[in-house]
């Protein structure tokens, strides 16, 4: 039986964490840190777990300590948030390019400078191009779901590749709600062992991770971790699937909300998402034909499939944390994604993008309900006012 | 040239699965400089063996002699050159300045571009 807990998104990755039972978890203990790894090492000192407990000295040297453990053999994990990640970053392309399928709980928060230790999602969009598989979690809940699910895609024979399981800083991370927490039998028996193909700790058995590769073979390795990524899009369908099947869920790429006779769609990841299902909610009351697609997948991007679901609606609007600073109209990174996505699909639809809550400021179902309000309008006018648009910044 | 493979046939990550087979990578086609034996007599003192970085000293076990280098490996640093007890003797007695190819000294590191004629001096 599974049972219900007030927990904080980040305890509840914990406890995901507690019950997979890593071989070796390495993660810096000091601030950009969260609390994460502070409740994980509770578990250890209380001997609720087998696992190597390294911290370091420094992100950069955490995700360092990852990679050689996932090489030597181990099923390994680690948590970071904002400008832990950014110090992470050499070794964020090493452990994807090394195929090390080590498991990374992200809680997104923004990026220096100015100091800020809030949401939003600009530490997440910069790894976008680094060879990982992203995952997006609207509550902590689903960031305790993702982290089980992450294991077995990441290790997959067919992906073998790192995976990020992103929640809203604070906004879910440092927020109690009510978590149900499987068995721990039960995630033990979804997860399964770790059987790692080419461990370095096989003596008998000796090679080489990551030694020199030039122009002669560099390249062919890049079009190897296309292949893994365009298999893990099969590969999330399958463990999402039988997740579903065990544990009673509805999980897919993304989730469609009220999608099915939808006029307008915005498309929102993360704690943003929840917002947005009271915004369609109360317009729904009001007879307006809305409809929410939340993003689950960010990496591999699932642009066939979203572009499939927007099919039809009459306007689109774009939720986006983050900026992508000299992108065309100093657009965010989701927007160019689904616009792509759309475009090539043959899906030609007026659509808008509203950067919003930087820094972690609020976003409110009022903001979001006017934001689909200029959706409506743009569908009846077959025409977009503004292409991209700064939600609550003041003038 | 071995034949190139394609990104289907070779092992993930750049990993190299079959152990020690740096032998095989011929580190020796970059050496601008090349170590050959001069007129001054070897010790056997091993040195040179002790000292190389590429494991490029030959060495007669058995016989404990120093027997050549293996240029199909060794980079020419001249750290063998510059260990040599025997060459600081020739240098010390010497009059004036010894260039690193002078033919009196025991190990000489010679230009892989000028080896050609002094190999046949």
């Amino acid at each position: 039986m599974s049972k219900f807990e007030a927990l904080t998104g980040n305890a509840a990755v914990s406890n995901a964490m507690r019950q997979i039972n890593p071989d070796v978890v390495a993660a810096y203990p000091i601030t950009p840190q969260t609390d994460t790894v502070q409740t994980f090492s509770e578990f250890v000192a209380d001997g609720l777990v087998d696992t190597e407990f390294v911290t370091v000295e420094s992100e950069h040297s955490a995700m360092s300590a990852c990679v050689g453990a996932s090489a030597a053999g181990a099923r390994v994990m680690t948590a970071t948030s904002a400008n832990g990640l950014a110090l992470m970053w050499e070794i964020i392309y090493i452990a994807a390019s090394n195929r090390c399928p080590i498991v990374m709980s992200l809680v997104n928060r923004a990026l220096s400078a100015p100091i800020n230790i809030h949401c939003d999602h600009s530490d997440v969009m910069g790894m976008r191009d680094s060879g990982w598989i992203i995952l997006m979690s609207e509550n902590g809940q689903e960031a305790y779901d993702n982290i089980i699910q992450a294991i077995r895609i990441g290790e997959h024979p067919d992906v073998l590749l790192p995976v990020a399981v992103c929640q809203d800083g604070f906004i879910t991370s440092h927020s109690l709600e009510r978590v149900e927490l499987f068995e721990d039998g039960e995630v033990q028996d979804f997860v399964g062992t770790h059987e790692p193909q080419w461990p370095l700790l096989d003596v008998e058995d000796p090679k080489t991770y990551g030694p020199l590769d030039f122009y002669d073979y560099y390249y062919e390795h890049k079009r190897q971790q296309v292949e893994a990524m365009e298999k893990a899009h099969g590969v999330i369908r399958e463990v999402t699937q039988e997740f579903n099947d065990r544990f009673g869920r509805e999980y897919g790429l993304f989730e469609a909300y009220r999608m099915d006779d939808a006029e307008v769609a915005v498309i929102a990841a993360n704690s943003t998402a929840g917002t947005a299902k009271t915004a369609v909610d109360n317009l729904r009351n009001q007879g307006l034909k809305a409809g929410l697609l939340k993003l689950r997948v960010f990496r591999p991007f699932p642009g066939q499939e979203l572009a499939e679901a927007l099919r039809g609606v009459s306007a689109v609007a774009v939720m986006d944390r983050a900026i992508s600073f000299g992108s065309m109209d100093n657009a965010g990174p989701l927007f160019s994604e689904v616009v792509s996505a759309l475009t090539l699909n043959d899906v030609h639809v007026p659509i808008a993008d509203y950067v919003y809550g930087l820094g972690g400021r609020d976003i409110r179902p009022g903001e979001i309900e006017n934001v689909y309000q200029e959706a409506f309008q743009m569908a009846e006018n077959g025409k977009v006012e503004r292409r991209v648009r700064y939600l609550g910044v003041r003038e | 040239m071995t034949e190139m493979k394609g990104w289907k046939e070779i092992p993930i990550g750049g990993m190299i699965l079959d152990a020690g087979n740096s032998e095989e990578y011929n580190t020796g086609d970059w050496r601008a400089f090349r170590p050959v034996s001069g007129e001054a007599d070897c010790t056997n003192c091993m040195l040179c063996w002790l000292n190389c970085p590429d494991s490029s000293i030959l060495v007669d076990a058995e016989n404990e002699e120093m027997t050549g280098f293996d240029l199909k490996h060794c980079k020419g640093c001249g750290i063998c050159a510059a260990v040599c007890p025997v060459n600081a003797g020739v240098i010390r007695r010497a009059e004036g300045e010894v260039e690193k190819d002078d033919p009196r000294l025991c190990i000489r590191m010679v230009e892989e571009g000028k080896f050609q004629e002094v190999g046949n001096e």
